[in-house]
């Protein structure tokens, strides 16, 4: 199974969806994809707007006295097709297509949304939001001016719509092939591939107006297994901001290989025994410490409002001066990459933590005010349905020094988590947890028996501080990560070095 | 609720897709309108007012099967969004599975009025939904030294479905729902914790809607919330309030699904007819209780619903399973997927079931964890109270409990009285004997 990119365009059969609602639009995604010049010329032709269009608007949503109003373009087409029982028998498709009008008067918002992009539609909504506001003084909306995408992170070799259902159908039939063929033990498989499309136009009263073409894309298995009666699954996937070069042949060996390995483990696995011990974070998926223990509670709105464990330790010591945490917008074709956020400001990298202090928090155009400094371009949002808020991007800890053998050589009785499936935690009492889906005990000093189906809990600030060791083998976790918060679900990453964490409380029998 | 004109849009749509290579079609269209209004500290901190509409075809072409769904509705597209669908759909493989249901099993109509639906909506002034959430933050505000952030929030919607099947079907529902809110953020002093709880309450209708004392209620169970921590590892009883015993329940219906049996991913799979969990649990799908959240006359497929014994004194009764899924088991389908779940109630409320622990855990907070779906084996974060000689004692916090939901469910000791009138699951505070939870 070998696809290039001429194999993709020829395809000379249906390409679900993307190209449907907007006849005159498909040669412009090409064009848009590759060349950001033409993005804002292009978007506004799309979206049927001009710039008096947006002008008026930006004009109806400041006439209360909002300080500031943007507008947000959206045209999102999502696909997916689906294997089970050994055929590729199930698809999906879905367009969203509206825009958003966000009016700010202090650090207060006014929101509102319509699907049909029309002058009078666009004035009603902007006037709704615009009812934030109460004072005197109207601000005048400035000329409006392109800003250029400099540095794209996700450029797309083969959009997903020029290419056909047909195309799409091999390599889950082949994820489900290799998997039987890995293992006699698999009973089931379900394997999916889903693509997403997104336009956006982005204006504001600041007078900055971006298009930016994201795409993104998922590709997963579930694996059933069962051994002497019993059953188990385990699953897994891969997600990038990519084209459908993302369909590779490695690609589909690997998440085949790891489904397996991972359903696999879970015959040989037992509960541990709970209570507070050393837990050996393994390198990758373990950012989704980083993500629950810290990365929500330094989102700035959170700590503007004084409600984060964390709003009075910023530029404190927080942890190990050997430690630095990123939030990095600018990693290539990663899901939580963005060229601009959602605030109409520059994708950027995020020191959160620098040896060891806390750098700074993650902000949206609205904390950013509050705190009187340049936003670090965390401001996202799920749709034109949502106002965008503070959100992480790829968060990470950046690697140590010391190797993963001696980390775990280190610990005389503790576990060692290699797989996770969620995580949860509370801002103000700073309670995090993570469900570990496989892993191993350690016991004096080796890894032993496998575990699997525990909760790890504890506390942010100390869990931060119990960081004693990091190794040397920093690693992206690139699966499906997708992050909660106010109702909006947000497409993230993580990543992490192997690292010690002296205490924590693990779930268990007693 | 869905005008004439997007009726005869969804049966226009069903007219192109039967005439464009359909043999069997299923439209859906649907629409709404929200608002809602969020106070900080006595200070508007978010306005959102919207409304949305979209359809959904679900096309059978050729023994195969695709579902397309989109908020651009002008005819002009959709002829060119369904002709692709239909192109699209034929790529796939065939799956003889793929139907829909026997009309025969229709709802038919004739049902008594389920009153889902305030009249009034489009009559709540902007002004008065904003005092309202101006009322509840009012409540918190100023109330406590300690008070770090007093929030409140009112939202409500309205939402309206139309659905009909190229074999017979035509039904309709419509909802309304409100809601309000308060939360609240204490410093907790000589830590840099800050605890927050809320509390809410929901409705169908905005007359019944409880519109005092949510502001003090989420107070109260924040101030509670002071100097929790962990306590020692072990078997405890577990009193589990019913602002979180269902989502212990939510595994186990997971489990009873069509979809997971035929994937041979559940701990229920051949359970049917047998005993699996303490005889002190009985469930029952009551899907015609007049305005209750969870009522409804026909399911996603437009399949009749009834009454429906899940659970019998601890023996499981029946699986919910749909078209598809029973196709392939080759057995009748049930119903998709609950409505209201009902238990019987007992006599206490969650202090008279704390009342009855010599020493165990009251749970008022799940905090993160997974279910295997398999095997049935969990772990969850919690947070609560230890109880000590029947009374709620030191707040604990950070503590896992884990074990197996068949288990778990085996030692259902009691079930409460006081369900939640706001969930479609009516599913009171429960208690659980023998709980693994892991502290110091």
């Amino acid at each position: 199974m070998k696809y290039n990119r001429r194999d993709f365009v020829k395809t000379g059969g249906a390409v679900m969806l993307g190209s449907l609602a907007a006849p005159s639009f498909l040669d412009g995604v090409v064009n848009a994809a590759n060349d950001k010049a033409t993005g804002v010329a292009f978007a506004m032709n799309h979206f049927r707007v001009s710039e008096g269009d947006l002008k008026k608007v930006l004009a109806a949503a400041l006439e209360k006295g909002g300080d500031y109003a943007d507008l947000f373009f959206e045209h999102s087409y999502q696909n997916s097709v689906a294997l089970q029982d050994g055929a590729v028998n199930r698809a999906s498709s879905y367009i969203d297509f509206g825009m958003g009008v966000r009016v700010l008067s202090g650090d207060q918002t006014g929101y509102a949304y319509v699907e049909s992009i029309t002058p009078e539609e666009m004035i009603k909504a902007a006037r709704t939001a615009a009812r934030i506001a109460d004072a005197g003084q109207v601000k005048t909306p400035v000329n409006l001016t392109e800003s250029r995408v400099v540095n794209n992170y996700y450029s797309v070799k083969t959009p997903w719509d020029s290419i056909s259902i047909q195309k799409k159908t091999p390599c889950l039939q082949t994820i489900n092939d290799r998997i039987f063929a890995l293992d006699s033990r698999v009973m089931k498989v379900n394997a999916s591939l889903g693509d997403t499309t997104s336009h956006i136009f982005f204006c504001n009263s600041d007078g900055v107006m971006y298009y930016d073409y994201r795409p993104m894309a998922t590709l997963g298995a579930v694996c059933i297994m069962q051994e002497n009666g019993k059953i188990e699954n385990s699953y897994a996937a891969r997600a990038y901001r990519m084209g459908a070069e993302f369909i590779t042949d490695d690609i589909v060996e690997t998440i085949a290989r790891e489904a397996v390995d991972k359903t696999s483990i879970l015959f040989r696995a037992v509960k541990p025994k709970g209570g507070e011990m050393p837990v050996v974070m393994g390198a990758g998926g373990s950012g989704i410490l980083l993500h629950e223990a810290i990365g929500h509670a330094f989102e700035a709105d959170f700590n503007r409002k004084n409600i984060s464990i964390f709003s009075d330790l910023l530029n404190k010591k927080v942890c190990d001066e050997h430690i630095n945490v990123v939030d990095d917008g600018t990693i290539p074709f990663n899901r939580g990459s963005v060229n601009i956020d959602d605030d109409g400001v520059e994708g950027q990298k995020t020191y959160i933590v620098k040896d060891g202090i806390l750098a700074s928090y993650l902000h949206d155009r609205i904390s950013a005010k509050h705190y009187g400094i340049r936003s670090t371009g965390n401001g996202r949002r799920e749709s034109f349905r949502m106002m965008p808020i503070p959100r992480m991007r790829a968060t990470y800890m950046e690697a140590g020094n010391v190797t993963e053998e001696d980390i775990i050589s280190n610990v005389k009785n503790g576990i060692y988590a290699a797989n996770f499936t969620n995580g949860q935690v509370q801002i103000g009492a700073g309670d995090f947890t993570f469900f570990v889906k496989d892993g191993y005990l350690i016991e004096n000093g080796k890894l032993t028996q496998p575990i699997k189906d525990i909760n790890i809990i504890g506390n942010g600030p100390k869990a931060l501080a119990d960081i004693t060791m990091v190794g040397n083998n920093y690693q992206m976790d690139n699966g499906t990560w997708t992050c909660g918060k106010d109702g909006q679900s947000c497409p993230v990453t993580c990543g992490m070095p192997s690292a010690l964490v002296s205490k924590l409380t693990v779930g268990g029998e007693s | 609720m869905i005008t004439n004109e997007k009726k005869k849009l969804a049966q226009w749509a069903m007219e192109f897709a039967l005439k464009n290579g359909c043999q069997a079609s299923r439209i859906i269209i649907y629409g709404g309108t929200n608002s809602s209004f969020e106070i900080r500290d006595m200070k508007i901190d978010r306005l959102t007012q919207a409304s949305e509409s979209g359809m959904t075809i679900q096309c059978f072409v050729d023994g195969r099967y695709a579902s397309f769904s989109t908020n651009r509705l002008e005819k002009e597209e959709l002829e060119k969004f369904i002709a692709d669908g239909i192109a699209s759909t034929r790529y796939l493989a065939e799956d003889k599975a793929r139907t829909l249901p026997d009309p025969s099993l229709y709802y038919r109509g004739g049902g008594a009025d389920l009153q889902l639906l305030d009249q009034r909506f489009d009559s709540i002034r902007p002004d008065d939904k904003i005092a309202l959430a101006m009322q509840v933050c009012d409540e918190i505000m100023g109330k406590d030294s300690r008070i770090l952030s007093s929030t409140s929030s009112y939202s409500d919607q309205v939402s309206s479905r139309y659905m009909i099947a190229s074999n017979g079907f035509e039904g309709e529902t419509a909802n309304s729902s409100y809601s309000l809110l308060g939360g609240v953020s204490i410093k907790e002093e000589g830590s840099e914790a800050r605890p927050e709880s809320y509390w809410y309450d929901s409705s169908i209708f905005y007359d019944t809607l409880i519109k005092k004392g949510i502001g003090t209620k989420a107070l109260e169970r924040t101030i509670r919330k002071l100097g929790q921590k962990k306590t020692t590892s072990g078997k405890y009883r577990m009193v589990v309030d019913n602002m979180n015993s269902s989502r212990l329940l939510s595994p186990v219906i997971n489990a009873l699904y069509g979809s997971s049996i035929q994937q041979n991913n559940s701990f229920m799979l051949n359970k049917l007819s047998q005993k699996v969990a303490s005889h002190k649990l009985s469930l029952t799908d009551e899907p015609h209780t007049p305005q209750s959240p969870g009522a409804r006359y026909f399911d996603s497929e437009g399949i009749a619903t009834r009454r429906l014994p899940v659970f019998e004194e601890g023996v499981l009764r029946t699986y919910y399973i749909d078209v598809y899924n029973a196709n392939k088991l080759d057995t009748a389908p049930t119903i998709g997927s609950p409505s209201i779940l009902t238990m019987p109630l007992g006599d206490k409320d969650v202090d008279g079931l704390v009342s009855i622990v010599e020493k165990g855990i009251l749970v008022t907070g799940l905090n993160g964890g997974n279910c295997n779906s398999s095997t049935g084996d969990f772990s969850y974060g919690v947070e609560g109270f230890l109880i000590e000689n029947g009374k709620p004692a030191q707040p604990v916090s950070e503590m896992n409990i884990t074990g197996n939901m068949l288990t778990l469910w085996s030692n259902l000791a009691e079930a409460g009285k006081d369900t939640r009138r706001s969930s479609s699951w009516k599913i009171p505070s429960l208690l659980f004997d023998d709980v693994d939870f892991s502290g110091l």
